[in-house]
């Protein structure tokens, strides 16, 4: 499986990541040798066989809905980056 | 004279008797910690006054608990409210958890007293901890070879006797491969045994907190103060929990030690296969019956799991986007502004395996990738529900050598691989203990032992009897200012 710079350009671009060309190189022929390693499992037959996303059959958990303290105003913006003291600041979303 | 910690017994017993104070073994841990950590790079943060003034508080009260003035230490990516918690990510460099991670408040609730947090790979992603991006942490048994990871500055920090015990987190052998590289007992319980409430997600489906100790009893201390039920975990079981303690000593005569017939040896050192075939006699010279199993989708592990975790981590790593917290980097615009601060926030490796996730589930490669992954994994959970019939606990090599040198393993690929025996009983939810089986070219290696869901009673039983009649202490390794 080859995975060239430029697909490894758009999947940084899907995660969120800005890669530099020359993270963009290195990165190509690693994704590469690890995909290529992963295609071991197409040979093995797995029709019917039902995917797993869990170990533990636990299935909708509740708990009785019941208000309680979360965190205050303050604690909350204890480690935002950016705020007015009031709500956390971040560059403008909108073009206005 | 160099100051070490006994173990998690020694020191309770010592209290319980009231010849020593809490803050005695807080004194002492903080001198064996400045003592040795400059060389080990164990610890990433140390608060000595702070663990002071914990520890006299608690000079007065009574020891009502096996945890009482018991100093530990917690890997860093378990939240501690008011005190840093980086996951050793810059992205985390300045993070402060306004909350506590539950296994963290229990053992605040039994009086034991944290002395640290410590090193690991970035988010728990990596096999030495050299992913970390504060420090490199030595194995305390040969400075120039890692200890192992994720949690390799807890394992080293028990290994070299800075503390009594230490919790580290296992996604794919993260506390089994630094506790047999460093000579200590670790401990991966089953999956939903233990709260992951306030553990930094990696891998939510395969993540679990366990124990580093110097000897199996002293896991079994450990995982009982840990284990229950947590309503703040929706994924932690709703079951009673065991008594570990009490019948730990109990004979395993009778017992089935499954020895895996199929298992991948791709790069299996022969010293340790060695070592794992003596520790098979010596369990079955102590009443066990030893029974051959197969798993034989075992070798698909390694690939299952680096598409599956990586999938979590992608999703489970989203959050760090400088908005509400964490580091934050300068944008024009939004979008530039989340870009930067994960691209600086984030190390190498964690990037990669954000990629290969983000690769795995996108559109057109879901099937291909994710999907068969998944049903990879009900195979191999199929597999020891077969070879349970036949077996309690089931033996191989907790790593396939024993400590690599820095730099060894450049290749991710190859750093991997290194977890191929590790990474199933994650990927099935069960159980695995790793105890030290032997020296190898003077460096520690381990036995793995896993057990069936939930019954890490029996698993710790087996452990316990081989530990008791292996014929060796493992030597204190011989770290000098």
């Amino acid at each position: 499986m080859n995975i060239t710079e430029d697909v490894v350009k758009n999947v940084a671009k899907l995660a969120r990541l800005a890669v530099s060309e020359e993270d963009a190189q290195k990165l190509a022929p690693e994704l590469s040798e690890i995909i290529s390693y992963a295609q071991q499992l197409q040979e093995v037959d797995l029709t019917d066989v039902p995917p797993t996303s869990h170990s533990l059959s636990l299935v909708n958990v509740m708990r009785p809905d019941i208000p309680s303290a979360g965190l205050t105003r303050e604690e909350a913006l204890k480690n935002a980056p950016d705020s007015d003291g009031a709500e956390i600041r971040v560059p403008a979303v909108l073009d206005v | 004279m160099k100051v070490t910690m006994p173990t998690v017994k020694e020191v309770y017993n010592s209290l319980w008797r009231r010849e020593t104070k809490p803050s005695d073994w807080a004194q002492r841990s903080l001198l064996a910690i400045r003592g040795m950590d400059k060389q080990i790079g164990a610890f990433l943060t140390v608060e000595e006054d702070q663990v002071m003034a914990n520890a006299r508080r608690l000079d007065d009260a009574k020891s009502n608990h096996r945890m009482f003035g018991v100093p530990f230490a917690l890997k860093d990516n378990i939240c501690t409210a008011g005190q840093k918690t980086t996951a050793a990510s810059r992205i985390l460099e300045n993070y402060i958890p306004p909350y506590s991670a539950t296994v963290y408040q229990r053992l605040l609730d039994q009086s034991a007293v944290l002395m640290g947090k410590t090193n690991l790979d970035e988010f728990a992603m990596g096999s030495s901890t050299e992913n970390s991006a504060y420090q490199k942490t030595r194995n305390p048994y040969n400075l120039e070879r890692v200890p192992g990871g994720s949690s390799g500055g807890s394992a080293a920090a028990v290994a070299a006797g800075m503390v009594p015990f230490a919790l580290g987190s296992d996604t794919g052998g993260s506390i089994r491969q630094p506790a047999a590289y460093c000579g200590v007992v670790g401990l991966k319980p089953t999956y939903g045994r233990v709260s992951r409430y306030g553990l930094i997600a990696f891998a939510s489906s395969l993540d679990q907190i366990g124990p580093f100790t110097r000897n199996v009893e002293d896991a079994a201390f450990v995982l009982q103060a840990i284990s229950g039920h947590d309503p703040m975990d929706s994924t932690s079981a709703p079951m009673d929990v065991d008594d570990y303690v009490t019948h730990i000593g109990d004979s395993i005569k009778g017992l089935r030690v499954g020895v895996v017939t199929d298992a991948a040896t791709d790069g299996l050192h022969p010293g340790v296969q060695e070592a794992v075939d003596k520790a098979v006699q010596v369990l079955a010279q102590a009443g066990a019956e030893v029974v051959e199993v197969s798993l034989p989708h075992s070798v698909y592990a390694v690939a299952t799991y680096y598409l599956v975790a990586p999938a979590e981590a992608s999703s489970n790593l989203a959050r760090y986007d400088g908005v509400r917290y964490g580091r934050r980097a300068a944008g024009e615009s939004l979008l530039e502004m989340y870009e930067r601060t994960r691209s600086e926030g984030f190390g190498l490796e964690v990037k990669r395996r954000i990629m290969i996730g983000t690769y795995a589930l996108s559109s057109g490669y879901y099937d291909a990738y994710y999907l068969r992954a998944q049903q990879m994994r009900t195979l191999i959970r199929r597999d020891y529900d077969e070879a349970f019939e036949r077996c309690d606990v089931i033996v191989t090599p907790t790593a396939p050598t024993p400590a690599f040198r820095f730099g060894e393993n450049s290749d991710p690929l190859e750093m991997y691989l290194n977890d191929l025996y590790t990474i199933p009983a994650n990927l099935a939810g069960l159980p695995g203990i790793s105890v030290p089986c032997g020296l190898v070219d003077g460096l520690p290696v381990g036995m793995q032992l896993v057990g069936k869901a939930f019954d890490e009673k029996t698993l710790l039983q087996v452990a316990h009897a081989y530990e008791k009649l292996r014929g060796f202490e493992m030597p204190q390794p011989e770290v000098t200012l």
